[in-house]
């Protein structure tokens, strides 16, 4: 019988308990506080792994509180007494990072966050864990899995015009249910690969978590290679596909050019409604960014929308780069030029306003339409507050009407 | 070490509650204050949350329990407020995994036959819940060994100060 990506990486069937190294282990900073406590708690005394343990300061950087800054420190004090990586306040979203700089295909990474899945778009079998496992697997270059099962969602056609990979992931999302994938692997296959950017791809295993799964693996092909090309890494690249005689628990088919854009309602991720019904909903922000889909090709697609254009006077428009790197080209690139034109406040590169720490928070009964990946109540730091989910392009052109707007009607 | 036997009430919740539900992200600046943190417990979703539990209740939930974030500070919060465990028909694989890091057991099984305020025996080593109130006995789906032996020892960092290493 043959293997599912997730078998491969973790050599082993589906079912089995496997002890593995890590290839990147990695924290960052509202779960890195604890891991240090529970690391230094454990007698184990030093890193198995400097070069492959990071910290990144993202989640509340700047930091906008007191505690935070003392936490910050902390971080920083771990870093140079390990010799690990530290990736500092403005450097980027650790997920972002994790692709630029680490994630190889056939690696096993680890983070205390949960979007940690992101990595699953270079074949990485990568998940998030709490503080904990992560000290642990810090002191011993390794940790425990179970090997999940593993659904395949077969893609064919292609996107229609105004319909993007978060439309795609929130579809399959509202499809699945937010535990329709719990425990295990999603892994994406069929004739519309080839035809999916790196950068789609991330935005689509980013999300894979929020229907519970573990992990949401894409093949190694040559969107990959040119990819690490692109990032000085083409040496790391090698090709990995799962057997065509592998075992699914279930197979899901998407056709692209059937999807609508999509908008989650509040407060959960799978309530997905297709745009046509949140049409007029009023907004008093707009968040574009996040691990999700705060990259070139997201601020390229904001840009164009709203080039020319002005935001809603009464609708915030907030941009956050995910990485130095993406705000660096979408400089060159005019893209953010035009977004500050139309009436955007640049914030730094860093998760800002997905989580409620800082950088946007939201009043008693507003509205926000945000590319980030969840809308709980209370996520956004008020639970008065409501949040709707969306892809940069229907996230652009509701900013300039000031309600949810189809990105097809401007 | 863990105790295999759990008496106590049941404080009966619903589905999908997430982390944010447990300990919003909002308090993150609290979170190397625990005492401080563990103050808004359930503080958006159930008023009053730490005067209504008693050293040793349950919390018992319907589906998906702990969705969202990777925050360990959610199933330690919980375990903070006098919780000895958590019942759900099922869990979110992170937080699943963080409560049993924390000596907290989560038990999945059919939470429809249980009330809020019903008493439950619990005997994690049978895995089986029996309800005192209604005399219902349900059986909990059965975890990994190693995630037992986690479990028995009081979670993940007292079994590494005795194991050194995970042990197969």
């Amino acid at each position: 019988m043959g293997k599912t990506l997730a078998e491969k990486i973790l050599s082993l069937k589906s079912g089995d308990i496997v002890i593995a190294n890590v290839d990147l282990v990695f924290l960052q900073d509202t779960t890195g506080p604890l891991a240090i406590k529970q690391f230094e708690e454990s007698g184990l005394k030093t890193i198995a792994a400097p070069e492959k343990t990071a910290i990144f300061i993202d989640h509340a950087a700047p930091s906008p509180t007191q505690q935070t800054s003392n936490d910050h420190m902390l971080l920083r004090r771990f870093a140079r007494e390990t010799n690990c990586h530290i990736y500092e306040v403005g450097n980027g979203i650790c997920h972002q990072l994790v692709a630029e700089l680490f994630a190889n295909p056939g690696n096993i990474i680890v983070g205390a966050d949960s979007h940690t899945v992101t990595a699953g778009a270079l074949c990485a079998f990568a998940t998030g864990m709490g503080s904990t496992d992560i000290a642990t697997a810090m002191a011993l270059g390794k940790t425990w899995f179970r090997v999940p099962e593993t659904f395949l969602i077969n893609l064919s056609g292609s996107f229609r015009k105004g319909i993007y990979a978060k439309d795609l992931i929130l579809s399959l999302i509202g499809q699945l249910g937010a535990d329709g994938a719990t425990y295990k692997a999603l892994e994406f296959g069929g004739e519309s690969l080839a035809r999916l950017t790196m950068s789609e791809r991330l935005t689509i295993s980013n999300m894979v978590v929020e229907a519970g799964a573990k992990v949401g693996l894409f093949p190694s092909d040559e969107v990959t290679q040119s990819f690490l090309s692109s990032q000085g890494r083409g040496d790391s690249y090698k090709p990995l596909y799962p057997d065509a005689d592998a075992s699914y628990e279930r197979i899901m088919s998407i056709n692209l050019a059937s999807l609508e854009p999509m908008v989650s309602f509040p407060h959960t991720v799978d309530n997905v409604h297709p745009v046509s019904e949140a049409k007029g909903i009023k907004l008093q922000q707009v968040f574009i960014g996040t691990c999700t889909n705060g990259r070139l090709e997201d601020l390229a697609l904001a840009a164009n929308i709203l080039k020319g254009k002005k935001r809603y006077s009464d609708t915030r428009l907030l941009v956050a780069p995910a990485s130095q790197q993406v705000l660096l080209q979408a400089i060159e690139k005019g893209y953010i030029h035009s977004l500050i034109e139309s009436g955007a406040t640049i914030l730094p590169p860093g998760c800002a306003a997905c989580l409620g720490l800082h950088q946007g928070v939201l009043g008693d009964g507003e509205a926000c339409l945000s590319t980030a990946n969840r809308n709980f109540k209370g996520r956004m730091g008020n639970p008065e507050a409501m949040i709707y989910l969306a892809s940069p392009a229907t996230a652009a052109a509701s900013a300039i009407k000031g309600e949810i707007t189809d990105p097809r009607e401007v | 070490m863990t105790e295999t036997v759990l008496k106590g009430k049941a404080i009966k919740l619903g589905d999908n509650i997430s982390t944010d539900d447990i300990i919003p992200g909002r308090f993150a600046h609290l979170r190397s204050n625990l005492a401080e943190l563990s103050k808004h417990t359930f503080e958006d979703l159930i008023p009053n949350f730490a005067s209504r539990v008693n050293q040793g209740d349950f919390v018992v939930a319907g589906k998906n329990f702990g969705s969202g974030s990777s925050r360990e500070h959610a199933p330690l919060v919980i375990k903070m407020s006098g919780i000895v465990a958590i019942l759900a028909k099922s869990a979110a694989r992170i937080f699943f995994r963080n409560a049993i890091n924390q000596g907290l057991p989560v038990l999945l099984c059919d939470t429809d036959q249980i009330n809020d305020g019903d008493q439950l025996e619990i005997n994690l080593t049978e895995g089986v819940i029996r309800n005192l109130t209604s005399n219902a006995r349900l059986t909990s789906t059965k975890m990994p060994p190693l995630m037992f032996a986690i479990l028995k020892e009081g979670g993940l960092i007292p079994y590494i100060k005795k194991h050194k290493d995970f042990e197969l």
